[in-house]
């Protein structure tokens, strides 16, 4: 056993740097609104804090609430319910252009009629900021984005990703106390997706600012985020950093849509010490840590991820949960073997084995085999 | 032969507006030009002579008239900027999901026949009609108060009859106007005067240049208006020609007039263009 405490109710983690005042903050937020009639509660209570300098995700399918979140702390929707805060002060009914924060729009939202430095001038024109230090600032901030010598062409004469760096430079070189970016990647291919993401995290860490990034894309949230806000119908099912949402989901919906996931279902038959033991089949055993939360007779979910798994033709020794069954599926997918067995109940586990030494499988399509893993591996879920 | 078929679809496609615009434009536009430049009268009959005294004549006679015709088009055309605009803005901005009942609405008096919509006009406005009629009795003007026979008659007409013109292509211009970007505005410290001046407004031009264009040459040319509402002192071009056509059968002086305000107007329309339609106006407005 090491030392990792596995558990729901475990998962909550604190803001980096807390203690001081968070850079955003939404208390207790509701939004409804009447479509065709019918009252739709597109937020039903959101609380979250975001600290300065943070890379903060909103993660969760479309519907789920996290672009009109994302759209209260920028202004453009008023909370039915709750305060929306920025650095402690309640902006709640706020207008935008009274806001110190700027958003990066879904589809870049550039103007059409202007060239490249006027869109990026647009913000401190409207702030009266002197010429000569709009032309320095302008021209610093087109640098960083790597789009010098590109002033003079208007939007329609550019790239996705050019366009996706105008978007950006026009919000970063107001210098705002955050950053919001709805989706920003979400219509460029994917060669240039993974290229974008290094690089806004890389600006982000040279500006400092807090950025509060909204994607229905889990690998995109894991790969740049601080800390993942997962969204579902309204609600924030998981607050954590990435480690922390994908090793310990803290329920079957933030399992199921981060990553590949194994859910089954079990009755604990007895608890030992801090491991609850269920069963499965004959020859199924399965441990979970207990946290002094499971009892005995009492049904659990369990979620186990495929690379945690260890696939095998003998019957593994020691303390660990095995499952019996045979293999249903096996695909070859370069980095990895991914098989598909089914249990003795029916249950469907997928598992990937890494191959590490050379591509040869371990079991056939219609072997029998034992599957084992670490019980700190597996997690009875809310 | 697919490939013969295929290079030569383009012009199967363009025949049929081609052969049209030759029947009914080009060839009366060279008979025009012909007739503009002959000499004679209707009953010893015309002669191509190269007589461009129809030209000067006409021009030296009828200027008032020219003049007229272009200031009435270019105020009526004002007029619906102003008019139009705010209509073309709520139907794009507010109407939500009923747009196309509003432009529907905007729309249904422009089913009825163009003379007789200015017919109406007439009735209304004439001396004791609908409008001055109670006006007169109850006191509120002066008994020999009229607005048929005046210039604002004529200008009113021609702004009424022509509006949808007008509000079509600017409707069209704000209605694909990203309703992001307005966001986006704001978001950048634009207030809501702002937004309109920086934004919707630039990104409006290119639907009021169409409505200009789409309203200011036939109205300019227009003398329906003029002869029902305007009296005999506010003729507009278009009377005259019509009434050298058709009643003193002048047909090079009627064509020379013609080919005068054909000419005036591309001139108007080239300068216009060369102002409005090249992307500095836009330049203008991002600072």
């Amino acid at each position: 056993m090491t030392d990792i405490q596995a558990g729901p109710g475990a998962a909550v983690a604190a803001a980096p740097g807390s203690g001081s005042v968070p850079a955003i903050e939404l208390d207790n937020v509701v939004k409804e609104y009447v479509s065709h009639g019918e009252v739709v509660r597109a937020v039903k209570g959101v609380s979250l804090a975001i600290a300065e300098g943070e890379f903060f995700s909103l993660l969760g399918p479309s519907g789920c609430g996290k672009t009109t979140s994302m759209r209260m702390i920028a202004g453009f929707e008023d909370p039915t319910q709750g305060v929306v805060r920025l650095h402690g002060e309640d902006v709640t009914h706020v207008p935008p252009n009274k806001r110190d924060i700027n958003m990066v729009f879904q589809s870049y939202a550039l103007f059409p009629h202007m060239n490249v430095w006027d869109n990026v001038a647009f913000g401190l024109r409207r702030r009266k900021v002197p010429d000569a230090e709009i032309r320095r600032r302008v021209g610093e901030i087109l640098e960083v984005v790597d789009l010098t010598g590109r002033e003079k062409r208007r939007p329609k004469e550019m790239s996705g990703g050019q366009q996706q760096r105008v978007a950006l430079a026009r919000a970063l070189v107001n210098r705002p106390r955050a950053l919001l970016l709805d989706e920003p990647l979400g219509a460029l291919d994917l060669k240039l997706r993974q290229a974008m993401q290094i690089e806004l995290k890389r600006i982000q860490r040279e500006v400092g600012i807090t950025f509060v990034y909204v994607t229905h894309d889990q690998s995109e949230a894991l790969t740049m985020s601080d800390r993942i806000a997962v969204m579902n119908d309204g609600l924030v099912e998981q607050l954590a950093d990435p480690r922390e949402i994908y090793e310990r989901p803290a329920s079957t919906f933030v399992a199921g849509f981060i990553g590949t996931s194994n859910l089954f279902g079990g009755t604990v038959q007895q608890v030992s010490g801090d491991t609850a033991v269920l069963a499965l089949g004959p020859s199924d055993r399965i441990l979970v840590p207990a946290d002094g939360a499971l009892s005995a007779g009492q049904t659990v979910d369990l979620t186990v991820r495929p690379e945690k798994i260890k696939l095998a033709k003998e019957q593994p020794e020691g303390d660990l949960s095995v499952v019996r069954g045979t293999v249903a599926e096996v695909v070859y997918l370069g980095t990895y073997n991914s098989y598909v067995v089914v249990l003795g109940d029916g249950a469907e586990i997928t598992v990937f084995e890494q191959n590490a030494n050379d591509s040869t499988i371990t079991a056939e399509r219609g072997d029998e085999v034992w599957l084992s893993w670490q019980p700190r591996h597996s997690y009875a879920l809310r | 032969m697919s490939r013969l078929r295929a290079s030569l679809t383009p012009y199967a496609l363009l025949f049929p507006g081609t052969l049209w615009l030759a029947i009914f434009f080009v060839i009366p536009t060279v008979v025009m030009l012909s007739l503009s430049l002959q000499s004679g009268d209707v009953v010893n009959g015309y002669a191509f002579t190269f007589n461009w005294h129809s030209y000067v004549d006409g021009i030296s006679t009828y200027h008032d008239q020219i003049i007229r015709s272009l200031v009435y088009g270019l105020a009526s055309t004002l007029i619906q900027i102003v008019i139009g605009f705010p209509v073309a803005y709520w139907i794009a901005f507010k109407g939500g999901s009923r747009k196309s009942v509003y432009l529907f609405m905007l729309l249904l008096p422009f089913l009825v026949s163009f003379v007789l919509r200015t017919i109406s006009w007439q009735f209304f406005l004439s001396d004791n009609g609908l409008l001055l009629g109670p006006l007169k009795s109850a006191g509120l003007v002066p008994q020999d108060f009229h607005i048929l026979a005046t210039s604002a008659a004529v200008i009113g007409g021609l702004a009424y009859n022509f509006l949808p013109f007008m509000i079509l292509p600017m409707y069209v211009a704000l209605e694909r106007i990203d309703p992001r970007v307005l966001e986006a505005a704001q978001d950048l410290y634009a207030s809501k005067a702002q937004t309109f001046l920086r934004v919707v407004l630039p990104l409006s031009l290119p639907g009021v240049f169409a409505g200009v264009l789409m309203t200011f040459v036939p109205a300019t040319s227009d003398y329906v208006n003029a002869s029902v509402l305007g009296g005999t002192s506010n003729t507009m071009v278009g009377n005259v020609i019509q009434n050298q056509f058709l009643i003193n059968q002048d047909y090079p002086t009627a064509s020379a007039l013609s080919f005068t305000l054909m000419a005036l107007l591309l001139v108007g329309i080239f300068a216009y263009a060369r102002a409005l339609g090249t992307e500095d106006v836009l330049e203008v407005a991002a600072r």
